[in-house]
């Protein structure tokens, strides 16, 4: 379970937000959203624990994120605006390293799985540098079907590039993530249907004059 | 973890082999700063003799900060330094990864290298070895340092010439006892203590740089 009390972050001289709190249960996706600037990024980054909050904290099954920050990173995915890919490696190189990293015991048929689940089976060897917009963005999503996948998935704008036909498959991915008891926080622009049957909490971040 | 660690060697040194034309850049620095010397201080082989390994040393130095620029800040830049520091591995790890692949890729080849500059320089069977032995033992103190520097100076503007003046000094005592390990054997002297303290520089900074490295980075994603 997610929960973060009393946040508040304050970048340069602006306050994007405090006394945030939130809880995010087994099932359940958080729907950040917000106007440009409102810090819905830093909100993210904040509960990866890449961020550190100006106040408050996170806890994951009760124990802070800043203390227990494997254990923490071990059950996250997390795709952020850059999609954290290597233009000089092949689709099936990239997300291998990923697998062996995250200690996926055979890496290369949990790569492949992952691909596949992506619909990007045929561009396992193509350097990534040769790829589209959309087609990268895939293959950093393609993270999360990596096999013995993250609980908590925390997606900044995971529908940004990609076409009708790739936002129905991450859609499905994410309804299917939900129905495992996963937990899903993620911000979009765009008017996407997110799933109706997991329990969804909207944010409305107003950026605040003066800290 | 020793499977992280090898993914991220296997990682680094394939982008290494795809980027191949980086490499051979900090390997010809190298040769072009080695040569630079008998055109300063002439060509007389006395001369060239008894400073020859002192400047092998310099050159290596030189060329070792300037691959730093290699080691994190493409990372830093796509995204993926964030996504291995999220993997769930201690960051450490992920860190003595990136510099056994940097260290192989730049210091293993300097080793190689520093041969035929010694012969150039005719500084004598006996004390090349010894230069290829000090280097050998020497360079991965130069990585180690050097990758605090860079880690520290992530997205900071104008990083190259700060990363310089922040780690030539911590440097001095691998380019000390490098060139007296030299100076030692050419007089007939034995180089084992020389070559003992650059071991143990190298130890000392395997102990200590990846934790400071590790920090260096979270504070750069913030």
């Amino acid at each position: 379970m997610l929960q973060a009390t009393d946040l508040a972050c304050v970048r340069g001289e602006r306050c994007l937000f405090q006394g945030l709190a939130l809880a995010l249960e087994a099932g359940q996706c958080l729907h950040v959203a917000g106007a440009n600037g409102a810090g819905k990024t830093s909100l993210l980054r904040i509960l990866a624990g890449l961020l550190p909050p100006t106040e408050g904290s996170v806890q994951w099954n009760g124990a802070s994120i800043a203390t227990a920050r494997e254990e923490y990173a071990a059950d996250l995915a997390f795709v952020g605006h850059l999609n954290g890919i290597k233009d000089d490696l092949s689709v099936l190189e990239n997300v291998r390293f990923e697998a062996s990293v995250r200690g996926s015991g055979d890496a290369g048929a949990a790569a492949r799985a992952a691909l596949a689940a992506l619909e990007l089976q045929d561009y396992e060897a193509v350097v990534v540098r040769h790829l589209s917009q959309g087609q990268r963005r895939r293959v950093a999503l393609a993270r999360l079907c990596v096999p013995a996948p993250a609980r908590l998935w925390i997606l900044d704008e995971p529908f940004n590039a990609l076409d009708v036909h790739a936002v129905g498959l991450l859609q499905q991915r994410i309804d299917a993530h939900l129905r495992g008891g996963g937990m899903v926080v993620l911000t979009a622009h765009q008017a996407i249907e997110l799933p109706a049957a997991a329990r969804r909490l909207e944010l409305d971040l107003h950026a605040d004059a003066g800290p | 973890m020793t499977g992280a660690l090898l993914a991220v060697v296997r990682r680094d040194l394939l982008l290494a082999v795809r980027q191949r034309g980086d490499v051979l850049n900090v390997l010809l620095f190298f040769f072009v700063v080695a040569t630079m010397l008998p055109l300063g201080v002439g060509p007389e082989l006395k001369i060239l003799r008894a400073i020859g390994a002192g400047w092998v040393w310099v050159a290596a130095l030189l060329a070792s900060i300037v691959s730093l620029s290699r080691l994190f800040a493409q990372d830093h830049a796509d995204g993926s330094l964030e996504q291995m520091l999220l993997s769930g591995q201690p960051a450490a790890v992920i860190v003595i990864g990136k510099i056994l692949a940097h260290w192989l890729v730049t210091g293993v080849p300097i080793t190689v290298a520093a041969v035929p500059i010694a012969i150039m320089f005719d500084i004598g069977f006996e004390p090349a070895c010894t230069l290829v032995a000090a280097l050998a033992l020497g360079t991965p103190a130069l990585s180690l340092v050097g990758a605090v520097g860079a880690a520290l100076t992530l997205g900071v503007r104008g990083g190259g010439i700060l990363v310089t003046l922040l780690v030539l000094p911590l440097t001095v005592p691998v380019l000390i006892f490098g060139a007296l390990a030299v100076d030692a054997t050419s007089g007939g002297l034995s180089a084992r203590p020389h070559l003992l303290l650059l071991g143990g520089l190298s130890l000392g900074s395997a102990a200590l740089a990846p934790w400071a490295i590790a920090l260096a980075l979270r504070i750069s994603l913030e």
